[in-house]
């Protein structure tokens, strides 16, 4: 598969299966440029930027750091680490509100600025061609960067697989088809060379054939930027279809190379890698100029705020305090929304940082999110398997899913399902359909996990029975007298009697017995500092 | 003049007749018992993938094995406490039974919990360590034990034979990792903002 050449369609416009075309809400926050954020009261970062990758704090509380100082530890080497945003004194490190996919609390250093914003020295690259591949990607490495599309998956591991995977082809994916983001957007408006140089660092550094960067038909401002600044480089350009969810991984590879990528697999065993439009921004910093990866472009929107816009905002920046940089209509604010307005989740609590990941923070108001409908019965229209960009049949998922029919949920792909929430969005029945799927695969991993618990139990039984069995067999094995011909027993009366002979034999039973106590205890002796290692050998250790 | 048929042929005839006869009857009547000896075995596997696998022995039998082995054979499919009302559905399903409630006789349905030894009263007997059916304790000859909690199937076997009682049963902690249910399950969570159509 990875040796396949892929053949990236031409510079036509490409489609994905199904997708809809909801009104995309950007223009608002596109308005003005991307604005600096000003210093927050408090910074909030957590320790978990990826659930799989624990960081240790490598500061206390009280201790004085400056700017783009690594904070963290970890024995990892790819760990994506936590840098100060700004120089300031650790106030505490302790469980905080975060917002990831729900509000759950977790380790965070809570940093408070002195407001003199002395950084630490980087040392910048003005040309990343003379630079080693090692060299540039250590620098990627020690930028602490995490996905930035969604996910938060380290981009360190992420190069690192594509290094030791044969990559071919390189994706940027600026698609950003969810409505009212316009992050990527902003940014390949007004820093397209910079994203472009990013993409050709990458490139170096996981040796792809070839760099596309995808974007979507619709954004005129970012494709006439990234356009001209293409005169420099290598990349390529595509636009793709204005539907969503045009930007998800495999939908995006399937209108870039026209294949479709097996179920279950990875996009890296076909030798493709896809980076976010934001991520190959902040690599390409992190080798130019040299300074980690401390704030992200995040979107500010939605019809309660006064003056939407995009912000570069530090990490860690409280989200009531970019709210209020634009200016909240208190009364109209009903709801905030941390994502777009698909994919995203209502936050309960505005108590919380923002991350590497937020895209988009939304202050709806009651006309942006209505009351959900009450849910009437499936009528059996089929608009949701037409939108599905998967090709599943919602709705048979959808009876499978409140049935618990696992079998036949497996049967028809639910693990495949991207919880695009496009046939949520054209239910005319209002089913949330997308919360069925994520309860049913909930269900499904359920499952599996007992099931593999109970196939635990089964062989530990069936080892367990087979030990007893051979035990009882090498005890019978012991007890079996030695094979010693005794002679027949001769008669004291009779001729053939001799006592010297008797006391002979008696002296020789009796060195026999002795030799026999002496190997037991031989036998006990040596199996006592066994005891504890070897279960296998000693009767009733286990 | 020849004998217008041949006694002698048709008596061969008819012997490798009868003889094949036998033959193919034999092959056949093989090939019966073995399928059914297959699906005999087959059927206990399928069973036994239903039972829970916590060799708790409270359906009366030694294990999970053992009990689908009589399963198969016309054993009660109600007997099973920590599988409850779920593996009795199942089982009646597998095997086209009216699915029947708990048999009190054999224990009620508990919530998932693991052994738990207080390793200080613990004198180091090795008993529990002989009634674990999954040799899920470790420890050896006065020393002291303690329960693989991740290997431990919650069967109860272990508490009985302790002489000093230092062995007991806790639940599991419930789990607070948040999950999604299913809409109309009461704790609903709304994930998706409705954008003017």
């Amino acid at each position: 598969m990875s040796k396949l050449a892929h053949p990236v369609r031409g510079r036509r416009v490409h489609g994905i299966a199904g997708g809809i075309t909801p009104a995309a809400n950007k223009a608002a926050s596109l308005r003005s440029r991307i604005m600096p954020c000003p210093l927050a009261p408090l910074y909030t970062l957590p320790l978990t930027q990826y659930k799989s990758v624990p960081l240790t704090p490598a500061v206390q509380a009280g201790d004085y750091v400056q700017k783009y100082q690594r904070l963290t530890t970890s024995a990892n080497p790819d760990a994506a680490h936590v840098h100060a945003p700004t120089s300031g004194r650790i106030a505490a490190i302790r469980n905080c509100l975060i917002a990831d996919r729900v509000e759950t609390l977790a380790p965070c250093i809570e940093l408070v600025p002195d407001g003199a914003d002395t950084a630490l020295g980087c040392s910048p690259v003005p040309d990343f061609r003379k630079l080693p591949t090692s060299e540039l990607f250590q620098r990627i490495i020690d930028a602490g960067i995490c996905g930035m599309g969604g996910a938060g998956f380290p981009v360190a591991q992420k190069l690192r697989l594509a290094q030791s995977a044969d990559c071919q082809l390189l994706i940027i994916n600026a698609v950003e088809c969810e409505p009212f983001i316009s992050a990527d957007h902003a940014l390949l408006r007004e820093r397209a060379a910079d994203v472009l140089l990013g993409a050709e660092i990458v490139q170096t550094v996981c040796r792809a054939a070839r760099c596309v960067i995808a974007l979507k038909r619709d954004m005129h401002a970012a494709i006439s930027a990234t356009r001209s600044a293409l005169a420099h480089s290598t990349v390529e350009m595509l636009l793709v279809d204005s539907k969503y969810p045009a930007g998800a991984e495999r939908q995006l590879i399937e209108a870039v190379t026209g294949m479709q990528l097996p179920a279950g697999s990875l996009p890296l065993e076909a030798g493709i890698l896809m980076l976010n439009a934001g991520t190959t921004y902040a690599c390409g910093q992190a080798v130019v100029t040299g300074s980690p990866c401390i704030s992200r472009i995040t979107t500010l929107t939605g019809s309660a705020l006064t003056t939407p816009k995009n912000f570069e905002a530090l990490i860690g920046t409280p989200v009531t305090f970019l709210l209020e940089l634009c200016g909240v209509k208190q009364h109209d604010h009903t709801a905030t929304v941390l994502g777009g307005s698909l994919l995203g989740v209502e936050l309960a609590s505005l108590a919380v940082p923002s991350t590497q990941t937020t895209n988009c923070l939304i202050a709806a108001t009651s006309a942006d999110l209505p009351q959900s409908e009450p849910e009437l019965a499936c009528i059996r229209c089929g608009y949701c398997a037409d939108v599905c960009p998967v090709r599943l049949l919602p709705q048979q998922l959808h009876a499978f899913a409140r049935n618990h029919a696992h079998a036949q949920l497996q049967d028809y792909g639910l693990t495949e399902c991207i919880e695009c929430g496009a046939c949520d969005y054209v239910c005319p029945s209002h089913i949330p359909l997308v919360q069925y799927f994520r309860a049913g695969k909930q269900e499904l991993r359920d499952a599996t996990r007992h099931f593999e618990q109970a196939e635990s139990w089964r062989t530990r039984f069936q080892q367990h029975q087979y030990r007893l069995k051979r035990e009882k067999e090498s005890a019978r094995e012991r007890r079996r007298p030695e094979s010693q011909p005794t002679s027949a027993p001769v008669s004291r009366h009779s001729p053939a009697f001799s006592r010297e002979q008797a006391q002979n034999e008696i002296a020789a039973a009796v060195a026999r017995s002795k030799a026999r106590q002496q190997a037991r205890t031989n036998r006990l002796l040596a199996s006592v500092p066994k005891s504890s290692g070897d279960p296998e050998d000693s009767g009733g250790v286990a | 003049m020849y004998p217008l048929i041949d006694t002698a042929l048709i008596r061969l005839l008819l012997w490798a007749f009868l003889l094949l006869a036998l033959l193919g009857l034999g092959v056949t009547a093989m090939r019966y018992w073995r399928r059914k000896l297959a699906d005999q075995h087959s059927l206990v596997d399928r069973i036994n993938a239903l039972l829970p696998q916590t060799q708790c022995g409270a359906c009366g039998f030694e294990g999970c094995l053992p009990y689908a082995r009589a399963i198969a054979n016309g054993q009660a499919i109600n007997q099973c406490p920590p599988g409850g009302d779920g593996t009795i559905i199942r089982l009646g399903n597998l095997l086209n039974e009216l699915p029947r409630t708990l048999n009190p006789a054999h224990g009620v349905v508990v919530e998932p919990r693991v052994a738990f030894i207080r390793e200080d009263e613990c004198i180091g007997c090795t008993k529990c360590i002989r009634a674990c059916p999954v040799d899920a304790i470790l420890g050896g000859p006065k020393l002291m034990h303690t329960v693989i909690a991740r290997e431990c199937t919650g069967c109860d076997l272990c508490v009985e034979p302790c002489p000093v009682d230092c062995i007991e049963m806790r639940p599991l902690g419930p789990d607070h990792s948040p999950r999604w249910v299913l809409p109309n399950s009461g704790s609903g969570t709304r994930t998706s903002l409705e954008v003017t159509r």
